[in-house]
């Protein structure tokens, strides 16, 4: 649906007639989610329903800072229920391509290619080699990872989960769902679980 | 005008060399890129001798403000952005508000086009159609917000939230701010919601605390050196969705109003230093 801005837009009217239609629905939409969903257009791969929230995305808005317990283990409990581990048990890939992986930014903006394969755009938030100094501040510094943490098989596991879905071990993370959400595919996220566990890779030397 | 042409031709050899740097350090892999753009960014101030780029903006601005358009042909003189027709000294230092006339809250890129469709009479599609200018297609609205604005430099924010329409509009923006969504969880308070973040090498202000989101909010309108334009806020909102991963935000929505009137109010107090110069 196209909706006029110029004339205002009255959400009250708006309002009324989702209501009735959302009446089945448990949780009703605020005003403040009908004025954003109108305030957006589709635009190549981002379409208006990457509004719509999970119900991760959905706690952590409403609760921005602190939690209660409760709901932080009830956001870990459910992401952890949706993981999902390669068929073929092999949780490693190879760590050059994972650093590429780490270095792309590209992927799901409206302005990307959603032909080409999405980056993880680690650096963005993590120090992760020596080499690299254009890193972000947002995560927590990931050099010598490896090396810290060794290489032993519930060590992959955890490491290979938390980038397929990092909701499930702390809730409300800044970091993305990157499995979950469809960003990385299973093989590309064995390939930065290399980069971050291979004694080889950059980041454990 | 000779200071305008030299000024340009200064802009475009030191613009040209800037872009050129700026393209090879993304697309390196190696890290010392964020050192060589400031030092780019140094350059290109000095070869200005301080002066910014917006002034040619301003410049532009002011001349469109003051000449009559439109089927109506009439000027900008006798619209009111928020102070009052006519009055454009301090306007911006009270925007978003709400105005009787059209019932609802606006911010100045959305009063612009509010005029050109009362004042000056064109059709409200043509009057926002081009929001965001280019090299090849300059953009009114931006030279316009270059020039009202720039009418408010060194005034503080004094955005006021009495109207019901005001409080609702904060509100909305308030909640816009912290609604996480799309393919990567991100909302506004991803990256802007801590002290001393970066992404790569960016600095990143805490929006949600008043000294960072006065300097933040100032500061816009920039001209973008990157870009070799003005930008409007209007573009700043619309490029951090895209970087958030969600769809394009409406030119003039009344949610982009509802955002920057909660960033606005956040920013009362502090000192308009717009239009700035940007990396
Ligand atoms: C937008 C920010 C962001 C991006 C992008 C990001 N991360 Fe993170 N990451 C974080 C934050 C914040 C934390 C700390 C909180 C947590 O544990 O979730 C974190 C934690 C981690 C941890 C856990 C560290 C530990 O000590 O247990 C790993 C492993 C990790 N990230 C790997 C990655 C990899 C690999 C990528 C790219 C594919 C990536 N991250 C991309 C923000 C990010
Ligand atoms: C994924 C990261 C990310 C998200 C999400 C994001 N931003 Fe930004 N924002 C940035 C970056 C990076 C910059 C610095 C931009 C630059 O220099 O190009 C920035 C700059 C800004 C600035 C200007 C700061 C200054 O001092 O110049 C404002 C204001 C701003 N963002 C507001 C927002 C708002 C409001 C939202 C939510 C709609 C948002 N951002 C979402 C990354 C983000």
């Amino acid at each position: 649906m196209k909706i006029i801005h110029f004339t205002s837009l009255s959400v009250a009217a708006f309002t009324a007639s989702i209501q009735l239609c959302a009446a089945a629905d448990a949780i009703k939409p605020t005003q403040a989610e009908f004025v954003m969903k109108a305030s957006f257009m589709d635009r190549g791969q981002a379409k208006v329903d990457r509004l719509n929230q999970d119900e991760t995305q959905r706690l952590c808005s409403q609760y921005p800072e602190k939690r209660p317990p409760e709901v932080a283990r009830r956001i870990e409990a459910l992401n952890m229920k949706l993981m999902k581990y390669p068929a073929d048990g092999k949780l490693l890939g190879d760590w050059k391509e994972g650093e590429k992986i780490a270095q792309s930014g590209v992927g799901k903006q409206f302005s990307d290619n959603p032909a080409l394969p999405a980056g993880g755009n680690c650096y963005a938030c993590h120090q992760l080699t020596k080499v690299e100094i254009s890193f972000g501040n947002i995560g927590p510094s990931l050099y010598n990872y490896g090396k810290l943490r060794g290489n032993t098989e519930p060590i992959q596991k955890y490491t290979y989960g938390k980038i397929y879905n990092a909701e499930a071990y702390s809730a409300c993370t800044n970091m993305p769902r990157f499995g979950h959400s469809g960003i990385l595919t299973e093989e590309q996220i064995k390939h930065v679980t290399a980069l971050l566990l291979d004694p080889n890779s950059p980041v454990n030397n | 005008m000779q200071y305008f042409k030299r000024t340009i031709l200064a802009i475009s050899i030191v613009a040209a060399s800037l872009t050129g740097a700026l393209v090879a350090s993304t697309s390196s892999a190696q890290g010392s890129s964020g050192d060589a753009t400031i030092k780019e960014i140094e350059k290109y101030r000095q070869a200005l001798g301080d002066g910014n780029p917006a002034e040619l903006w301003e410049a532009r601005g002011e001349g469109i403000w003051k000449k009559p358009r439109g089927p109506k042909n009439a000027s900008f003189e006798q619209c009111d952005i928020g102070l009052g027709p006519g009055k454009v000294k301090g306007a911006y230092a009270v925007l978003p508000k709400y105005f009787a006339d059209t019932d609802k809250v606006e911010d100045l890129e959305s009063r612009l086009v509010t005029c050109m469709v009362i004042l000056q009479g064109y059709k409200y599609e043509d009057a926002k159609k081009s929001p965001f200018g280019s090299p090849e297609r300059k953009s009114d609205i931006e030279a316009l917000v270059a020039y009202v604005t720039s009418e408010s430099r060194g005034m503080k924010m004094n955005v006021t939230i009495n109207h019901p329409k005001e409080k609702e509009a904060f509100e909305i923006g308030k909640t816009m701010f912290f609604h996480r969504g799309g393919p990567h969880d991100f909302g506004c308070v991803t990256c802007h919601g801590a002290d001393n973040q970066r992404i790569r090498l960016q600095d990143l202000p805490n929006l949600t605390k008043k000294e960072p989101a006065q300097r933040a909010y100032t500061s816009w309108p920039a001209y973008r050196v990157s870009q070799g334009e003005v930008r409007s806020f209007q573009w700043r909102l619309f490029d951090c969705f895209r970087q958030q991963r969600f769809p394009e935000l409406e030119f003039t929505s009344q949610g982009s109003i509802a955002l920057t009137t909660y960033l606005a109010k956040n920013a009362n107090g502090g000192v308009l230093t717009a239009p700035s110069i940007k990396r």
